[in-house]
């Protein structure tokens, strides 16, 4: 039987009255949605994403686009996406891949939880007048300092500390690699980190020679493919971070098509052109937690122990047992990523089946290292669905040192969350490499934008601090008292260990 | 004159800082004496040195090494020539698992046995090509994401056709070479049996001269024999396993 097409998803209407013809939205859209016939402009609607450039770009605001209303049979169970996704498969016979974040209409748990704020008997503190510590190092903390006096009387310090990094807002910018993103994109964000004071993931696609300039504020990653990584490579780092998981895939691996692998990404992945990066699921020298250590070490060895060394899991059930594992490995930091994180492409049904909520997981994995005593040997990133200053604030108070922003950081730049990232198309110029989308990002401009949004956050959460009476961020972190949840059920207060509102 | 080191009881971390003193002061002979499992010898080693290893390597020997020669007299634990970029490693005895383990360039000989998943994901860039030699046994999932380079597997004592399974699993380029028959079954998703020619015995006479050349074997009667050669179906084995949404 045939299946057919299904309905369109959005509708774009060019209003005539206010239409030049200038021919605009043809240039901007990459999907092709629009022609000329005769001297009027002229929508394929089914071929629109909802990526917004022709709206941005039209001059005279011509242009609607709205949600298609379905006229499906209404159903509680089989929703017009589960309906149209066994099309799909029934057509193709694939797995059907998805960008960006979860896209289930799942509710937040940040947005159920609620932040104090001080009142008359301790007072709030202004951060105009008062300074406020948003400083932040990241990597291993001594449990205690051991002194030495000198035979001239002075005190030395005795204990050694381990390399850590500072950065002076506790938001860093997420690893996106070269090849799921352009290089313009990867630009503007290593400008942005440079100017922020903070630090930008390379992702697992090796380093571009045009961002060495920004390499002290770079972190590279080395993931199950090793695309890129060589012993240059890993000295150019300010700190190296294992890929295990990713919380927009977690348990499997990546896979950037042969189509997208031109010169340029072949030159820095170190692989030919137009060959599938096959990144597998594990790392093949890594079977155990043991083995996992072994990496950390190596790293350290081949770099001569001068960087702290991250490990990045997806935020899954045991996610606090396998941190615990990662404290021990030797690894100065763990990452974790949770399930709204978002990605170039993934398998749907693990974007939006697999995984767990950041919030859940920061807490577990905080209050696990804590019960073990060894909260201090390791710092704590999440990252995974952070929206703005107040999800950073909650992130933290539940336990993280910083948290990795990644689309916020696209949306900064452009990004309308289409979600159409793994077609190659962006019309962004962020998750393509077709040369002329990519000239649409001008990394100046847009690095700006994003020092912009750090720099406005980090003021918000010191803000939030100074409201709740905190003037350093190592007195908001894990600090569960400044939380309170707000609908949310016994057993999900129990996890966050935060009381309810009223208490 | 070479700069002998004695490993016994040292630690790696202060074992490979003195051998990379050694080499920045311009050292090109080092010879490792006792050495009992220390992990990460070579590690990022950059230079052109021989190192000798008189025991037992532990783990990742040679990692992102680029240029040394590392002969160990001796076996050596899992993954030896892991994500290495150059240079050449000659044990004389056999390795652990992950051997030469994303390697995207120089040499790996192995004279016996390897474990699991040798040359798993190894890969090659332009002129940068990885070569795996091994004179033993290799165990299942041999060259599995294979994305470039050369795996010669001799066999040297084997009774009996190739069996272990997951045999190149994935491969999407590069080659295995393995000595005498294989079994159908082994061969995993995206690995075909390709024709073997004098043009490709031509090709793999290099790295079995050389072999015998470290490990004192007749090159020729082990060039004299047939072998299995096994490629990938496509460059793009996963390129239609997905839909759009
Ligand atoms: S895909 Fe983007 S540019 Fe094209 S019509 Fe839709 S909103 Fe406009
Ligand atoms: S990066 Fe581009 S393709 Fe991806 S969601 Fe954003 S606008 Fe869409």
């Amino acid at each position: 039987m045939a299946i057919g097409s299904v309905p369109l998803r959005y509708k774009i209407t060019i209003d005539p009255d206010r239409c030049m013809e200038c021919g605009r939205c043809i240039e901007n859209c990459p999907y092709g949605t629009f022609r000329k016939e005769g001297d009027r402009i002229v929508a394929v609607s089914r071929n629109c994403t909802a990526c917004h450039r022709c709206i941005a770009m039209c001059p005279r605001d011509a242009i609607t686009l709205v949600e298609h209303p379905v006229d499906y049979r209404s159903h509680p169970l089989w929703t017009p996406e589960a309906r149209e996704a066994i099309y799909n498969q029934a057509r193709t016979g694939g797995i059907i891949l998805a960008g960006m974040g979860n896209a289930m209409p799942l509710p937040s748990i940040f947005d159920r939880l609620l932040l104090d704020a001080c009142q008359v008997t301790n007072p709030s503190i202004d951060p105009l007048r008062e300074p406020m510590e948003l400083r932040t190092y990241l990597g291993k903390k001594p449990s205690k300092l051991a002194f030495r006096r000198t035979e001239a009387g002075d005190v030395e310090l005795e204990t050694k500390i381990a390399p850590n990094l500072m950065i002076e807002t506790p938001i860093m910018i997420g690893h996106m690699s070269y090849g799921a993103i352009s290089l313009n994109a990867q630009l503007a964000l290593a400008r942005a980190a440079h100017t922020a004071g903070t630090f930008m993931g390379t992702g697992e696609g090796g380093m571009h020679p045009d961002l060495y300039p920004y390499q002290k504020r770079l972190i590279v990653q080395v993931a199950s493919g090793r695309f890129g990584v060589d012993i240059d490579y890993l000295n150019r780092g300010a700190a190296i971070e294992i890929k295990i998981g990713q919380g927009a895939k977690p348990g499997i691996g990546g896979h950037l098509p042969g189509e997208k692998v031109g010169p340029d990404v072949s030159r820095t992945r170190m692989i030919p052109e137009g060959s599938d990066a096959i990144s597998p699921a594990p790392h093949h020298d890594i079977y155990s937690i043991e083995d996992l250590a072994q990496l950390v070490r190596s790293l350290k060895e081949a770099t001569e122990w001068q960087k702290p060394v991250f490990v990045k899991i997806a935020a899954v059930h045991n996610a606090a047992a396998v941190a615990a594992g990662i404290a021990r490995s030797g690894a100065d930091a763990v990452v974790v990523d949770g399930f709204r994180g978002g990605t170039g492409a993934a398998p749907k049904v693990f974007r939006d089946h697999v995984g767990i909520p950041i919030e859940a997981a920061i807490s577990a994995v905080d209050q696990k290292l804590r019960s073990q005593g060894i909260r201090n040997e390791v710092s704590v990133i999440a990252s995974g669905g952070i929206r703005d200053a107040a999800d950073v604030t909650k992130a933290i108070a539940l336990g993280a040192d910083a948290v990795y922003i990644g689309t916020a950081a696209l949306v900064a730049m452009g990004c309308r969350v289409c979600g159409t990232c793994y077609r190659g198309l962006c019309p962004w110029g962020i998750a393509t490499q077709r040369p002329d989308l990519v000239a649409r990002l001008d990394p100046v401009r847009e690095g700006e934008h994003v020092a912009n949004l750090i720099h406005a956050w980090t003021m918000e959460v010191s803000e939030l601090m100074g409201a709740a009476g905190i003037n350093a961020i190592e007195s908001l972190r894990g600090n569960r008292d400044r939380l309170r949840g707000y609908m949310l059920d016994e057993g999900m207060l129990q996890v966050l260990d935060v009381k309810t509102v009223g208490a | 004159m070479a700069t002998h080191i004695d490993a016994a009881g040292v630690h790696y971390t202060p074992l490979n800082k003195e051998v990379r003193a050694a080499v920045a002061a311009g050292e090109t002979e080092i010879v490792l004496d006792n050495v009992l499992g220390q992990r990460f010898i070579a590690d990022g080693l950059v230079g052109e040195v021989t190192i000798t290893v008189n025991g037992v390597a532990g783990g990742d020997l040679g990692m992102f090494m680029r240029g040394p020669t590392v002969v160990v007299h001796g076996n050596a634990d899992h993954a030896p020539g892991n994500t290495m970029e150059a240079g050449t490693i000659v044990i004389h005895g056999s390795a652990g698992d992950a051997v030469a383990h994303s390697m995207r360039g120089g040499k790996v000989f192995v004279r016996d046995d390897i474990g699991y998943r040798g040359g798993i994901h190894m890969k090659a860039y332009h002129e940068r090509r990885p070569y795996l030699v091994v004179g033993g046994e290799a165990r299942p999932f041999l060259g599995e994401y294979m994305a470039g380079g050369m795996i010669l597997l001799l066999r040297l004592n084997a009774v009996g056709p190739f069996a272990e399974r997951g045999l190149a699993s994935g491969i999407h380029g590069g080659e295995v070479f393995i000595r005498g028959e294989v079994e159908d079954r082994c061969l995993a998703v995206g690995a075909v049996r390709m024709p073997f020619g004098e043009e490709d015995r031509a090709r793999i006479r290099p790295l079995v001269e050389e072999y015998c050349r470290y490990f004192g074997a007749d090159a020729e009667s082990i060039l004299a024999d047939d072998y299995t050669r096994i490629g990938p179906a496509g460059t793009r084995p996963f390129a239609g396993k997905y839909t759009w949404e």
